[in-house]
């Protein structure tokens, strides 16, 4: 015999037993990207870099800056890859250990990525939210503003910042950080602009909430989505262009390296046939940037409303 | 339309002002000058300099007699470190070996791009897509700095075919690498983007009643759907164009072809603010030209955009 509080028990579970579960947006999206195998296998790929930057350091018998005057200058002979000496990816022409400093030029690449992309995303966003909330004759004049920045030809402009305020990592992660929100704040002022005549926003302005307040807690996370999918794939441009800079010589001080470092050196000893030197970063820089673009690519698939 | 060209050369105007203001400021708040070096010079001579190249002029003087020589004599000035030289010879020499290859190479990315692109989408999750999704997908991790190396590797050091470097009045062989080495990674997304953008056109209305009415593919392809589906590639032409004419300063140091890329960085490195400004504006100059024949293209392929 069941007592009347079991059967009201039952009846409750009962009726919660129909009731579908809701899935929130970024659940919707996380269930997405995880079907998505090249996004899933492009995270693994992230990972193992960055753990690769991360502890590379520490698995190595050798420092990024130690130099192995016994085999100095006979990278050729002598510096072929090699468990037994400790040199995993061999040395370079300096007789320095290539694995300690492939980490550290990884380490540096995913660094000057990431923090050029956060000042990117930062200044972009706020700049584009500003723009397009506030509209009119103001919006047009800082719109005007981002078409002049965008058509400076940006590269030519960093070599200078780098050549004029020393090489350094400093200058580095600002120059590209400020050379690449212009476009950001375009993507994020086209969002603002379709967001602003949403209710939610109209109630916030009629309760009288400032106008900053609103681009802050209204406006701008409402645009993560976009911004998460554009800051994802401009990790890897902006790799790139640290890259390509380094591979000129104007990037990072000696002793301190990138891969795109790594990757000149490797190709101006390349005739000497000490292949790795160009093999273990080229592969390591690849690898990075398939990642990024999986990721990218797969979370623009999770986010984009367009393609549901 | 000539209204909205029009327009768009007077908005130049202020673009190429900025940049000059900027660079001009960037150049003057560092410290060091063209003729700092290892054995410092005489302090009279150094004088004697600054006053022969108007360095020892306000900046706001420099600069507007700057723009004045620019505008008016399309004079951009002696060269600081090349003495014998001005900026117009040097830019007059290295100019033409960039856009030659540099022309080749965009060509290349375009045509190699669009063909794999509508082949991948016309015959979609066949082995032909797939192959050119791979090659894509492949390429586009392969900038000129990666695939410089790579091409000498093969093609010069294993199979000995092409020479390594140098340029020889712009002989074939000197010009295959530079231009394989520029366009791939280009080429990778304009396949990419052609790709998706085919794929979405061919469910439009439009074409099936071109296959209704008994129109063999090729001609429905080429007729109907290519128009279309390249503006989302005709967009992404113009930053090409432009990181097109940056990547020239890899090739050119790379390959030693005597372009302009190799007197920019020697120029930044030395200094030579002259031949920097040059540099910097003539690829300014042709950033705007280029995105300016690249929204006018917009209008001429896609009828409903109206300046």
């Amino acid at each position: 015999m069941l007592s009347p509080i079991d059967i009201s028990a039952l009846a409750l579970r009962l009726a919660k037993l129909d009731e579908v579960k809701g899935r929130s947006l970024w659940a919707d999206a996380r269930l997405r990207f995880m079907r998505n195998k090249a996004a899933v296998a492009g995270v693994i790929l992230l990972l193992l870099c960055a753990g690769f930057a991360a502890f590379g350091q520490l698995i190595s018998p050798y420092s990024y800056d130690y130099i192995d005057f016994n085999i100095m200058g006979h990278a050729a002979e002598m510096g072929a890859p090699s468990w037994a000496k400790g040199y995993y990816f061999g040395i370079d022409d300096q007789g320095r250990d290539l694995f300690a400093r492939v980490a550290m030029g990884t380490r540096i690449s995913l660094w000057v990525g990431v923090i050029g992309t956060a000042i990117s995303v930062l200044a972009g966003t706020l700049y584009g939210a500003v723009s397009g909330y506030v509209g009119g004759r103001t919006d047009s004049l800082m719109m005007r503003l981002v078409d002049v920045l965008l058509s400076i030809p940006f590269m030519f402009v960093l070599i200078l910042l780098l050549v004029m305020f020393g090489k350094s990592l400093t200058v580095l992660f600002m120059g590209i950080g400020f050379l690449s929100w212009p476009a950001m704040a375009r993507i994020v002022r086209g969002q603002t602009l379709t967001l602003k005549s949403r209710e939610f926003i109209e109630a916030a302005q009629a309760t009288g909430v400032p106008a900053l307040r609103i681009i802050l807690r209204h406006i701008v996370p409402n645009l993560l989505g976009i911004v998460v999918v554009y800051a994802t794939l401009l990790v890897p441009d902006i790799i790139l262009t640290e890259s390509f800079i380094s591979f000129l010589g104007l990037g990072v001080q000696e002793p301190q390296t990138s891969l795109g470092e790594l990757i000149s050196e490797g190709a101006k000893t390349m005739r000497y046939g000490t292949l790795w030197q160009l093999a273990f970063p080229m592969g390591f820089f690849m690898a990075t940037m398939f990642g990024f673009y999986f990721v990218g690519d797969g979370l623009r698939d999770a986010l984009d409303p367009k393609d549901r | 339309m000539i209204a909205y060209i029009f327009k768009r050369l007077l908005v130049a105007i202020p673009t190429l002002l900025a940049l000059i203001v900027i660079s001009f400021l960037m150049m003057h708040a560092a410290p060091g000058g063209p003729f700092t070096q290892e054995k410092q010079l005489p302090a009279q001579v150094l004088a004697n300099l600054n006053a022969k190249y108007g360095l020892d002029q306000p900046i706001w003087v420099q600069m507007g007699r700057y723009v004045w020589g620019v505008v008016v004599h399309f004079d951009f000035g002696p060269s600081f470190v090349y003495k014998d030289r001005t900026v117009n010879e040097i830019i007059a020499q290295g100019f033409p070996v960039t856009l030659s290859y540099g022309m080749t190479a965009f060509v290349l990315a375009v045509v190699v791009g669009v063909t794999l692109g509508v082949l991948a989408a016309v015959f979609q999750n066949s082995w032909l897509d797939y192959v050119a999704v791979g090659i894509s997908i492949g390429a586009q991790v392969l900038p000129n700095f990666v695939m410089a190396p790579i091409l000498v590797l093969i093609f010069t050091l294993w199979l000995g075919w092409l020479p390594g470097g140098g340029w020889e009045g712009g002989d074939w062989k000197h010009q295959i690498m530079p231009v394989i080495a520029m366009a791939t990674a280009y080429m990778a997304s304009i396949a990419r983007i052609m790709r998706s953008s085919m794929l979405e056109v061919l469910t439009l209305n439009h074409i099936r009643t071109a296959r209704a009415k008994g129109l063999p593919t090729h001609k429905v392809i080429l007729r109907h759907a290519l128009k279309p589906a390249l503006i989302p590639v005709l967009s992404y032409l113009g930053p090409t164009f432009v990181s097109m004419i940056t990547g020239s300063v890899v090739i050119d140091m790379f390959f030693s072809t005597g372009g302009i890329g190799k007197f920019f960085v020697d120029a930044a490195l030395n200094r030579d603010y002259a031949l920097m400004m040059g540099v910097t504006l003539l690829v300014g100059v042709l950033t705007i030209i280029f995105n300016l024949v690249v929204d006018v293209l917009y209008a001429w392929i896609d009828p409903k955009i109206r300046f």
